[in-house]
């Protein structure tokens, strides 16, 4: 602007520009930009925890979280929204991974939930815990006394957290707010809030799929097995391949079979569904993933098919 | 979806225009062209074209669209979009540009590399355009693309396109833009948006996506100003690590060298760079924007909000501040003698309007003298107090020690951008 003429100031003699190419490769500016977010929230909230649920996203963020506080551990718990139908490969990563990391395992459960009938469980062979998470996850938050709680979500997964910001702000009732959003402008992030309210927080918002698989493959990052092909029981329903566990009941018509499949997101397995694969190492996978046509979510989540805004309404009530 | 060569840069780009631009077909033909969109969300939009009785599948659709903003009529300030080349990595700040323009551009645009403004062709450098290109100077995004749209309405004309450009440089003088640059597109059709055109063999410049891969960003950055706010103190508890005391940070500015003598702020201590440490490993130096921790030769009482920079190059260390600040809230107003928290680096402090010295007309760049009060997406020059000394650059020199936001107390709402300006 005209009133600010360009004069070095005064504490700031000219020196010479470096002539070496000092840049950052996207992978490494990405992990830069999470581990800013993730050491902003553990100086400025009083109780966070992390979202881990074992799948790959939760991974990612836990290995940066860990990378964050290196050499001391990461101040903060994880907490896992366990809905009772997992895949049991998962809730073993799951364990090891915690132990080998020295960090804390809070789990809240919609069994519990269930059983205090805090809410209903669906029937019929469609029923999905899904909605149930939002309860729990809520409840967790609240017992906890959780302010600030991070999230694996990232803007390219779904047009609803396209638009979400990086703090996240939710009142009491934990609603996400989309037309009431804080502006979030340079690395300058507002997390203040009364009592009750809590912020969400995604240090994974700009990361793609194909971000997380690079960087996992860069990084060595071991993930749950159901990521990679494997030989499983599956039948067909609405286009996926749905595995076959006690979570889900087989209708008439739907025909299991032995199939050579992995999984491209892990969520509750009554809802997850597996793709054809014959990816086994992560370098398979990220040719695949490179080569995809269709998002992981429209591919494997039956959770988001329920409506055009499936993903819109559930975060409004509450969930991740 | 293209994978990504071993050194693919990141760049941050912001787009702002209004409904009818073409902007969101824009997006959606570089989405479409560089194989970004999935076939799921092809078919969303085909289907919802359908639906609303379009002829043609409408790639705005692509970006547009929460139920919320259907619903209500509304469009949310800026939403994201992802793509890439092998040679680069794209984010997409989008921002709807007609209403509530300088909340949306501002919290869309702070972090860009460069920003996209849209002209159509037919209308040539509307108030709206110039308003665009100021707040890209304002938020000193370091490049500007004017892409002149439609040009297949104008019968791919070169007069209609120059005319546009030296009438776009007039205006562009008075303002501070180091990159300016003009292609002529039609977003609709694809011509020079990813390929050149065939239509426009005029045009001797590079296609809008060829423009993105080459523009040179990574000398944007002050690598001449050392700046590192600490975040955050690590201390490990275990016993193997007892003596370890890493002050984790961003590099803001300049690059930092184990050897290096810094100076700390407030305190004025000076010590030496001991290691600078990552979870890999030691480096041998860190620049912007590397996430690091450092450590120092001396044990000096430092914490979260401290500074640490070089003893000959340091930031003005100050309680008042002249700045221009944008105001984003549309509940309150900025008032002279308003208190207000500030956050400025990894700083918290409280600030006092001490004074609105001017607002501006963002469309003709007349300074208000006498105003008393900025509204929403109102600019103006304020003065500030602030309860503790903040460590600051001039916004021009340096974004990130440059900038800072204003928190209502009462409504923890943000409601104000700052940026700083030569007292």
């Amino acid at each position: 602007m005209s009133d600010t003429p360009v004069t070095p100031s005064a504490a700031s003699p000219v020196v010479e520009r470096p002539t070496t190419n000092y840049g950052l490769d996207h992978l490494r500016t990405l992990e830069s930009e999470s581990i800013h977010i993730i050491r902003e929230v553990a100086a400025e909230f009083e109780r966070p925890c992390l979202l881990f649920s074992g799948g790959k996203d939760s991974v990612v963020m836990l290995h940066l979280a860990v990378k964050a506080f290196a050499p001391a551990r990461p101040p903060f718990p994880v907490m896992h929204v366990d809905t009772g139908h997992n895949f049991p490969e998962v809730i073993e990563f799951r364990d090891e991974c915690v132990d080998r990391l020295g960090v804390r395992l809070v789990i809240a459960s919609v069994q519990d939930d269930i059983d205090a009938g805090r809410v209903a469980e669906q029937t019929g062979p469609r029923a999905s815990r899904n909605q149930l998470q939002t309860t729990t996850l809520l409840r967790g938050i609240e017992e906890q006394r959780y302010d600030a709680v991070f999230g694996g979500a990232r803007r390219d997964e779904e047009k609803a957290r396209a638009k979400e910001r990086v703090y996240s702000f939710r009142d009491e009732f934990g609603q996400w707010d989309p037309k009431n959003q804080r502006p979030e402008v340079w690395s300058l992030y507002n997390g203040r809030h009364h009592q009750g309210e809590h912020i969400r927080v995604f240090p994974l918002s700009n990361w793609t799929e194909l971000d997380i698989w690079s960087y996992i493959e860069a990084e060595d990052i071991v993930l749950p097995s159901i990521y990679f092909a494997h030989e499983r029981e599956v039948f067909s329903r609405d286009g996926m391949w749905l595995a076959v566990t006690p979570a889900v009941t087989v209708m008439d018509g739907e025909i299991p079979q032995v199939r050579t499949v992995r999984y491209r997101t892990v969520g509750d397995a009554s809802c997850t569904g597996a793709v054809d694969s014959i990816a086994a190492t992560v370098e398979a996978v990220i040719a695949e993933v490179a080569a995809s046509r269709v998002t992981e979510r429209g591919a494997t989540r039956a959770d988001d098919r329920a409506s055009e805004a499936a993903m819109e309404d559930r975060k409004r009530v509450g969930y991740f | 979806m293209a994978a990504y060569s071993d050194s693919s840069e990141m760049i941050r780009i912001a787009t702002a225009g209004s409904v009818d631009d073409g902007k969101s077909t824009l997006i959606g033909r570089l989405l479409y062209d560089t194989k970004s969109i999935f076939e799921d969300q092809m078919d969303a939009v085909e289907a919802t074209s359908i639906q609303m009785g379009a002829e043609h599948t409408n790639l705005a659709l692509l970006t547009d669209g929460l139920r919320a903003e259907r619903e209500q009529g509304i469009t949310i300030d800026v939403a994201y979009r992802y793509f890439a080349t092998p040679k680069r990595k794209f984010i997409i700040a989008d921002t709807p540009g007609h209403i509530q323009y300088t909340r949306n551009m501002v919290t869309g645009a702070s972090t860009a590399d460069l920003a996209i403004v849209l002209i159509d062709a037919r209308k040539g450098v509307l108030e709206q355009s110039r308003r665009h290109a100021f707040l890209s100077s304002l938020l000193r995004i370091p490049h500007l693309v004017l892409a002149v749209n439609k040009m297949d309405l104008v019968d791919y004309d070169e007069s209609v396109f120059e005319d546009i450009k030296s009438e776009f440089r007039d205006f562009a003088r008075k303002l501070d833009v180091a990159d300016l640059t003009f292609i002529p597109v039609s977003a609709l059709h694809g011509d020079n948006v990813v390929n050149r055109s065939e239509n426009m063999e005029w045009y001797g410049g590079s296609s809008l996506l060829h423009h993105l891969e080459q523009v040179h960003v990574a000398s944007d950055r002050n690598l001449i100003d050392a700046r590192f706010a600490v975040q955050y103190v690590i201390r490990p508890q275990a016993t193997e690590h007892h003596d370890f005391r890493g002050y984790a940070g961003r590099v803001s500015g300049g690059v930092f060298k184990p050897g290096d003598e810094v100076v700390v702020l407030p305190s004025g201590f000076s010590s030496k760079i001991a290691s600078i440490q990552t979870a890999d490993g030691p480096v041998d130096e860190a620049y912007p924007p590397m996430s690091v921790s450092i450590t120092l030769d001396d044990e000096i009482d430092i914490s979260r909000g401290d500074m640490l920079c070089r003893p000959h190059n340091q930031p003005r260390v100050t309680q008042d501040i002249e700045a221009m600040v944008c105001w984003l809230s549309e509940a309150s107003s900025l008032q002279t003698g308003a208190k207000l928290a500030i956050k400025h680096t990894t700083r918290w402090a409280r600030a006092m309007v001490k004074d609105l010295q001017y607002r501006l007309d963002v469309n003709t760049l007349h300074r208000e003298e006498g105003a008393t009060t900025l509204s929403l997406n109102e600019i103006g020059r304020v003065t500030l107090r602030t309860t503790l000394p903040l460590f600051v650059d001039e916004y021009r020199r340096n974004r990130e020690t440059g900038s800072f936001i204003l928190v209502d107390e009462a409504t923890n709402a943000t409601v104000a951008a700052g940026m700083v300006l030569s007292p």
